[in-house]
């Protein structure tokens, strides 16, 4: 579970996000919905620390992630960023094989001993994802040179294949043809036995289909949060149901 | 429809303008290429007089350099050009290429705004001043404190004393160059290797490296071309030796500071002067012949690498 408790994000000066209060819950999907530039990439991008890498960021308040704080100093931030993984809304390939790209992680942490386990792996995740068999033949290939859709899909097969216990994801779908975006979509579903997965949608009809619990952002502030069932047909706050009948954003 | 393509008077004089700028850009791109070609010629035509008297062959490998008698080879100064080019980027390049990473990477911002301009003062610090600077420091610290481990006496008008301040200057043109290669990487394909959990050496090693190979080689190469052309600061710690070194601590001769030092006295003899411009010729070739090289190679591995 991850507890965000009187989180303050400060960028160059600016109060990113305000006073925020979530509860994640586990084995679930999350939806975090809000209009554009409301902090829902901030967010996320908190929960692994990758904000790290942005100038000037100042971070206040805790990051509970199983009871231990991931905002303190001496938080081991590659071991938290290898449980949490981020899927990002661009598909992001490395330079390198496709294999390589879902070796990359376990190489990286060091997962495995033999080769035999890496290619067992990698190929789980690839089939996990849907690319085993549209990509065969071709797996030593350069991963640049995929669709987009198919990038995004290996990018989901890389955060899996270092096995996170989170899974991030920004927008995921929004790069899409309404195809992959249904088979990504169908595969955050069918990944929620095993993983807890936290989503920013732009589509409130996804969030509808595919939500357990929903989280309502506006303008850096958490307005709203709770079991989709309730957020969605009996929202509590008069702005959660405004953005609901498409109000604005 | 039709209206699109007709074209009125502004159009037209748009597309005059348009096809006169490519034209005249074409011209002044035929023009320097051509410079370089003319160059080249002139050179050969001026150095014939020594390519007419002795073999090519002779001419680069002999040792033997009497000018008086009409013997000249031209050994010595290439192994001297190519030994200080060597050590030069052998310093050089690491030190480069580590502070790039760390300026990119690592540095906080009010860092690389202290940083950056300096890096760009002393890339356009005239390279006497680095002359200076060698034969008043590198050259007395050599003496005095690093050849005595290896030899009974040295002046300290070294390879390696050339060799070092050869690459002192080409760090700061080198850190730019790498500088702007590294800036080229997308903040997103950085933080897709973090996300995984990989610590930003890994990030550097496994992605940045990967991702700017070709760039880093391009860099280094226009470094080295540099560097084997550079006169002055050479000149002055380089010793002017006849002899090839055999090893850092030999004095040395490199083709530039041989032209320099000859060039203008010893006009007199018709063969000197074709000597000296054979020299250049040497100079001229060597640096094409290792760019043509290093293209082909990166070609190649652009290629096989599919990027
Ligand atoms: N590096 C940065 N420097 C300055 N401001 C930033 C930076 N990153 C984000 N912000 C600001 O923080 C606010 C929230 O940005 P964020 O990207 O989290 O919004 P978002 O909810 O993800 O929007 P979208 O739905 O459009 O992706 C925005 O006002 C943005 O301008
Ligand atoms: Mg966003």
């Amino acid at each position: 579970m991850i507890e965000v408790k009187e989180l303050n994000v400060h960028i160059k000066g600016n109060h990113i996000l305000k006073n925020v209060n979530v509860t994640l819950p586990e084995k679930q999907i999350t939806c975090i919905i809000g209009p554009s530039g409301c902090g829902k990439s901030t967010l996320l991008r908190t929960l692994n620390r990758l904000i790290d890498t942005t100038e000037g960021v100042k971070l206040e308040g805790k990051v509970l992630v199983n009871g231990q704080d991931i905002l303190s100093s001496d938080a081991d931030v590659t071991d938290l960023r290898r449980k949490i993984g981020l899927v990002s809304q661009r598909p992001c390939p490395l330079p390198m094989s496709i294999f390589d790209n879902v070796a990359y992680g376990c190489r990286i942490n060091k997962m495995f001993n033999k080769r035999r386990q890496l290619v067992y792996q990698v190929q789980k995740n690839l089939k996990a994802v849907g690319l085993y068999d549209e990509i065969r033949g071709r797996i030593r290939t350069p991963a640049a040179r995929l669709s987009i859709g198919q990038q995004q899909r290996l990018c989901l097969a890389r955060s899996l294949a270092v096995e996170p216990d989170y899974i991030l994801a920004d927008e995921a779908t929004s790069a899409l043809d309404p195809i992959s975006a249904k088979t990504v979509e169908d595969l955050f579903v069918s990944l929620k036995e095993q993983y807890s997965i936290i989503m920013v949608t732009h589509t409130l009809r996804q969030a509808l289909r595919i939500a357990d619990h929903v989280v309502f952002m506006y303008l850096g502030e958490i307005i709203e949060q709770g079991p989709a069932e309730q957020v969605f047909h009996n929202p509590k706050e008069e702005l959660t149901q405004k953005y609901l009948a498409g109000a604005f954003s | 429809m039709v209206r699109l393509y007709k074209t009125d008077n502004m159009q037209k004089t748009r597309i005059i303008k348009d096809k006169t700028a490519q034209a005249v850009m074409f011209a002044l791109t035929l023009i320097s290429i051509l410079m370089v070609v003319v160059m080249f010629v002139g050179l050969y035509l001026k150095s014939a007089p020594v390519l007419e008297e002795r073999s090519l062959w002779r001419l680069l490998t002999s040792s033997e350099w009497r000018p008086m008698k009409g013997e000249f080879g031209f050994l010595p100064f290439i192994a001297s050009t190519l030994w200080v080019t060597f050590v030069a980027i052998l310093i050089a390049l690491p030190i480069s290429l580590l502070t790039a990473v760390f300026l990119t990477e690592y540095a906080k911002s009010y860092v690389k705004k202290f940083v950056f301009p300096a890096l760009d003062i002393l890339a356009a610090l005239p390279s006497v001043i680095y002359g200076v600077w060698g034969v008043l420091v590198i050259v007395p610290w050599i003496s005095k404190h690093v050849a005595p481990y290896f030899m009974d006496f040295s002046t300290g008008y070294t390879v390696l004393a050339a060799g070092i301040v050869l690459g002192v200057m080409v760090i700061p043109i080198l850190v730019s160059l790498f500088i702007e290669v590294f800036s080229s990487v997308s903040m997103e394909l950085r933080e897709s290797s973090l996300a995984l959990g990989a610590t930003r050496w890994q990030t550097t090693k496994k992605v940045l490296f990967r991702r700017t190979y070709p760039g880093i080689i391009a860099a280094t190469v226009l470094a080295i071309s540099r560097a084997m052309g550079e006169t002055i600061a050479v000149l002055m710690v380089c010793g002017c030796v006849i002899g090839i070194p055999n090893n850092f601590l030999d004095p040395c001769y490199p083709i530039p500071a041989l032209i320099a030092n000859n060039y203008g006295e010893m006009l007199s003899m018709p063969m000197y002067e074709a000597a000296l411009m054979f020299a250049a010729l040497i100079l001229f070739f060597v640096v094409l012949v290792f760019n043509l090289i290093s293209r082909i190679v990166l070609y190649r591995l652009e290629k096989r690498l599919g990027s």
